[in-house]
């Protein structure tokens, strides 16, 4: 180290103990085995969240959120703006790709059955931060105000209230009255950019200090291989290098996608114009779309709409809870139902996602 | 009298502050949480109560057509039958309110959103629609066309 950075090191190092930190670090392994690709995808959802968080503050330099000005405004950052047009595609390609990779990463924890104790609390801040990431689409969606996202969001918004009881006071929480308009873009303009980043950097902030406290999660295979035969990586340097190589791979894919494939603004909301012909959700709310579109909409005495939201729910909260009820994985043995349901969760995904693609 | 409380005597005033504190606790709570919830729910808006709306003259509308029609603040769908009688139904659709269209080629009135189709008397015909469409009454005066709405 040069003379000059050793003494402001040495200057913080005196009072602040960085030398704890570093050992801690150095300390820091990684177990390596036939699965470890899957502890990347963590890693680099963590990237995509920064890129979100920089080209967002970025966005709201220029944006401006109102019934009149919110679709003209992102007209002039993709087309005045010097270098808007890739600001706004990479903000949109991103928090696409975020939630594929997120949904990876929750798929390979259910799979590995990393949510097993004592990284319940884990699992249950990633999956929240997921069900916020959902949220973080759905709002943002709207900011455009173009005719695509205004029926997505009267749908969707119209969806929840059907939901017993609760229903109408939330359609009317998230609307700001009883249709949607300009007051629905300010309230959940205010959402995505301050309520659901406040509450997910929270969440976040949990989600790494239990990773660094407990370490990674073996798989439960590791855990019968003979001391000996277990492999680790330091995270610091080796495990760290490989991710950056990660994130360096994908922020290039985001670049080919932002430029070749610039994200479309359509045409701007009209309350008086009729929902355009092939209207669909974005594509991780597909599988949903598609369910309710095969409900009837009458079982026995009960709508079938309600039917569908309150099974989604449930189904939601079924698998927020796993670690709880799956006691087996906690004991250290493999249970094969979990994996069943998982896969049949996976196959149900992929299937009607399709089907809502094609249709 | 002794220096020694009476223990009872401090038991009483050990519960008077416990209730007082956590009154006060729950108080000032409520005084908190109270405007803020009364805040987030939207005030109403005095609406413009129509009645009726001018349409347009009847050559603005083509024969086996439909326009969608400010009524107030809700979309109303004026339909020329190929015959060319007129019919209005409200535009929002029974389902989840998505704004409904003619179709010509079915010679329906159709929601893109999920697929739902109604007939020309506003009938849920197929798709999840659970009711059919609240039907508005038509005035031709001379030229004139407008819409009212039915009581």
């Amino acid at each position: 180290m040069k003379p000059t950075l050793k003494k402001i090191y040495d200057w913080v190092d005196e009072r602040l103990e960085l030398q704890d930190l570093i050992k801690f670090m150095a300390k820091k392994y990684v177990p390596v085995h036939s699965h470890s690709i899957w502890y990347y995808f963590g890693g680099v959802s963590l990237f995509l969240f920064t890129i979100q968080v920089v080209t967002g503050i970025l966005l709201l330099m220029y944006y401006k959120g109102s019934e009149e000005l919110a679709f003209e405004s992102i007209q002039f950052i993709m087309s005045k703006v010097a270098f808007g047009w890739l600001i706004r595609s990479l903000h949109s390609w991103t928090a696409n790709l975020f939630i594929l990779t997120a949904m990876i990463h929750m798929f390979s924890v259910f799979f590995e059955k990393a949510y097993r104790k004592p990284r319940e609390l884990t699992w249950l801040t990633g999956m929240l931060m997921l069900f916020l990431l959902l949220g973080f689409g759905f709002t943002g969606y709207l900011l455009p105000w173009n005719e695509l996202a205004f029926f997505a969001t009267k749908v969707g918004t119209e969806i929840t209230g059907v939901v017993p009881i609760v229903g109408k006071p939330i359609l009317q929480f998230m609307r700001g009255g009883d249709d949607v308009t300009g007051a629905t873009l300010s309230r959940l303009f205010g959402f995505h950019v301050a309520v659901l980043p406040g509450i997910f950097t929270l969440l976040l902030g949990a989600h790494l200090l239990f990773v660094n406290r407990q370490g990674m999660s073996e798989p439960l295979h590791y855990a019968e291989t003979p001391e000996k035969d277990r492999k680790t990586m330091p995270f610091f340097p080796n495990f760290l290098l490989r991710d950056l190589l990660f994130w360096l791979i994908v922020l290039n894919v985001l670049a080919i996608l932002a430029v070749f494939f610039p994200w479309e603004l359509g045409t701007k909301a009209d309350p008086f114009a009729s929902a355009p012909a092939g209207i669909k959700p974005e594509w991780y709310f597909l599988f949903m779309f598609q369910t309710l579109k095969y409900i009837p909409a009458q079982i026995w005495f009960i709508d079938g709409e309600v039917l569908g939201v309150l099974a989604f729910g449930a189904a939601g909260f079924l698998w927020l809870m796993v670690p709880f009820w799956d006691r087996q994985s906690s004991a250290g043995e493999s249970k094969r139902f979990v994996n069943y349901i998982g896969l049949f969760v996976v196959m149900y995904i992929i299937l009607f996602t399709i089907i809502g693609w094609l249709a | 009298m002794s220096d020694i409380p009476d223990p009872h005597v401090q038991q009483d005033k050990r519960d008077f502050l416990k209730f007082a504190l956590f009154g006060g606790l729950f108080a000032w709570l409520a005084a908190v949480i109270f405007p803020v919830l009364s805040y987030l729910k939207p005030p109403k808006q005095a609406e413009v109560i129509v009645n009726s709306v001018k349409a347009g003259k009847i050559a603005d509308f083509a024969n086996d057509s439909g326009s969608i029609i400010k009524f107030g603040n809700k979309p109303v769908i004026l339909i020329r039958n190929p015959q060319g009688e007129f019919k209005a139904f409200s535009a929002v659709c029974t389902h989840l309110e998505c704004t409904v269209q003619y179709k010509k080629d079915l010679g329906m009135i159709w929601c893109a959103c999920h697929n739902g189709k109604y007939d020309l008397n506003g009938r849920n015909v197929s798709g999840p629609p659970p009711r059919p469409l609240d039907e508005f009454r038509v005035t031709v005066q001379g030229e004139e066309v407008s819409i009212s709405k039915k009581s």
